[in-house]
């Protein structure tokens, strides 16, 4: 297994920028179709579900519930050293899924259910990342 | 949507299959490896390289892996389709090749893949940085694919209440099978319990719950009904066919517990074959862990939606068994290179010809193959019968 140096970075481009730049300022951004009132992830310039292209940026409200979770213990490159660590498809209140970390939830509490709330955490150094935690 | 049509004759049939070396081969690139099989599966058919007019393949080897293909094996192929949406993209090119076939474009066609991902040691690199679609998951860590079928895996126990047992269910079955192959990687028989006691990969699956790491080619030859008349060996005819995509990311996959895209392709395939889950002898199902063939039993109309598990309980799906499936041993235990797709025509293919000697499945007329890509992404379903 090759193992890499450094961490790769999320390459920011003219559709997600507002988003990462709202990760930067400690808040979660989402893109709302003003077209048919949903939510949707991540930013595109249509909406997938009518396709219109009438769509404003809203901040989120950081608050979801786990959708799916798994724990990694075998990972790949830089992210072998953090192994084990809890990935989560978290559903978030306006009603979009997004992948995260959990960060600081003991195994035996994380569940499919549970409200988590969105944490912008600095891990192994690298820019804030939308994590999440457990809110009980 | 399905398709709603009458079945009918049948337009194409597969009249050569063959695989490559398999396992472990420092010693050929992958292109050597293509050749292998592709020569050998048009023996096979007793068909000459002369005769093919069309080629298919899939791979991220080459930016355009038909042209690569095409110049070393010295093809100029009137024809050709590089489509890619991961391990079901063979039973996709079945598809393409019939439609192809069926407008009067071509008449041979030659679907070839090979990967020497083991040998060079490429499975789980990490990308140099996330663009696009990947800025959104790449950053937090999930070795993919197994982390994705993880997660679908966690899902569907707790939405089913399916249990690890019943995921181990299908890698002891599959290892049953390999067991009767001389050509499967992994022979040695496993239990119920070396399942559930091999190390965490991603919660909650298992090492022996994920498929294997393998080099390794496969090669088919497809051909008009009247060409399939010509070959060595008695045609094995397509009978139906459907492929369908419903997401790359697998935060985007419509419900984690069901796999929509192959009750898309499944609900294809049956419609336009006229059969029915219940009148199939055998089947081949891609298994690049032991979740994906839970799904897609369920999606497939095997049983109903959430009772995959306890269909494959009891051992069901092992040689001797009411369901024979996944008989050459599968990616669990046969060989996986990366995208498994083409083996499981290939087994298909055998197994109603008759040649699968210890393994064979006794009186098979009908056999399904069914492809899954990416994430639980994209899904492609062929049904095979013989005279």
């Amino acid at each position: 297994m090759s193992e890499e140096a450094t961490y790769a970075l999320p390459q920011s481009d003219p559709e997600s920028a507002p988003y990462w730049e709202g990760i930067q300022q400690g808040e979660l951004r989402l893109q709302l179709c003003t077209a048919c009132q949903r939510h949707i992830f991540y930013p595109r310039s249509l909406c997938p579900h009518c396709h219109s292209d009438r769509l404003a940026w809203v901040s989120a409200s950081g608050r979801g519930t786990i959708y799916s979770y798994t724990i990694v213990h075998r990972a790949f490159g830089p992210f072998a050293a953090e192994a084990p660590f809890i990935i989560a498809i978290v559903e978030l209140e306006e009603g979009v899924r997004l992948m995260t970390r959990l960060i600081d939830a003991p195994r035996e509490r994380v569940r499919i259910g549970a409200a988590v709330q969105v944490s912008f955490e600095q891990v192994s150094g690298r820019p804030p990342l939308p994590f999440f935690r457990l809110l009980e | 949507m399905s398709r709603v049509s009458a079945p009918r004759s049948p337009r194409a049939a597969i009249v050569g299959v063959a695989e490559s070396d398999l396992g472990y081969t420092p010693n050929k690139t992958v292109l050597q490896l293509q050749a292998q099989a592709a020569r050998a599966a048009l023996e096979d058919a007793g068909f000459s390289f002369d005769e093919v007019d069309a080629l298919f393949c899939a791979g991220n080897w080459s930016w355009s892996p038909t042209l690569t293909l095409a110049e070393y094996l010295g093809l100029r192929p009137r024809y050709s389709d590089s489509t890619n949406i991961g391990g079901s993209s063979f039973e996709a090119h079945i598809e393409h090749a019939v439609a192809a076939i069926e407008a009067g474009l071509i008449e041979v066609a030659l679907i070839v893949y090979g990967s020497t991902q083991r040998s060079d040691r490429s499975r789980g690199r990490v990308s140099p940085t996330y663009r696009l679609t990947e800025q959104f998951e790449g950053p937090f860590g999930l070795p993919t694919p197994v982390g994705a079928y993880a997660l679908a895996a966690m899902r569907h126990m707790h939405q089913f209440g399916t249990t690890s047992e019943q995921l181990a269910e299908v890698a002891v079955a599959t290892r049953k099978w390999a067991t009767l192959n001389e050509k499967a990687m992994m022979r040695d028989p496993i239990t119920i319990e070396d399942v559930l006691t091999s190390r965490w990969i991603a919660e909650p699956l298992h090492l022996l719950d994920c498929c294997l790491v393998t080099d390794g080619g496969g090669a088919v030859v497809l051909a008009s009904a009247q060409r399939a008349r010509q070959a060595r060996k008695p045609p094995v005819w397509v009978l139906g066919h459907g492929e369908a995509h419903t997401h790359a990311t697998i935060a985007n996959m419509p419900d984690l517990a069901v796999h929509q895209a192959a009750i898309a392709s499944g609900q294809a395939a049956f419609a336009m074959a006229g059969l029915r889950p219940e009148e199939i002898d055998v089947v081949e199902i891609y298994d690049s862990f032991t979740i994906t063939v839970i799904m897609t039993l369920e999606a497939l109309g095997f049983c109903p939606l959430g009772e995959g598990g306890a269909f494959v309980s009891g051992q069901r799906t092992a040689p001797g068994g009411p369901f024979p499936m996944n008989t050459n041993g599968g990616g669990l235990s046969y060989c996986h290179p990366g995208m498994y797709g083409i083996f499981l025509l290939i087994e298909a293919t055998r197994q109603l010809r008759g040649e699968c000697g210890p393994r064979q499945v006794p009186g098979a007329r009908l056999a399904l193959a069914h492809g899954t890509g990416g994430v639980l992404s994209s899904a492609a379903t062929v049904l095979l019968g013989k005279d």
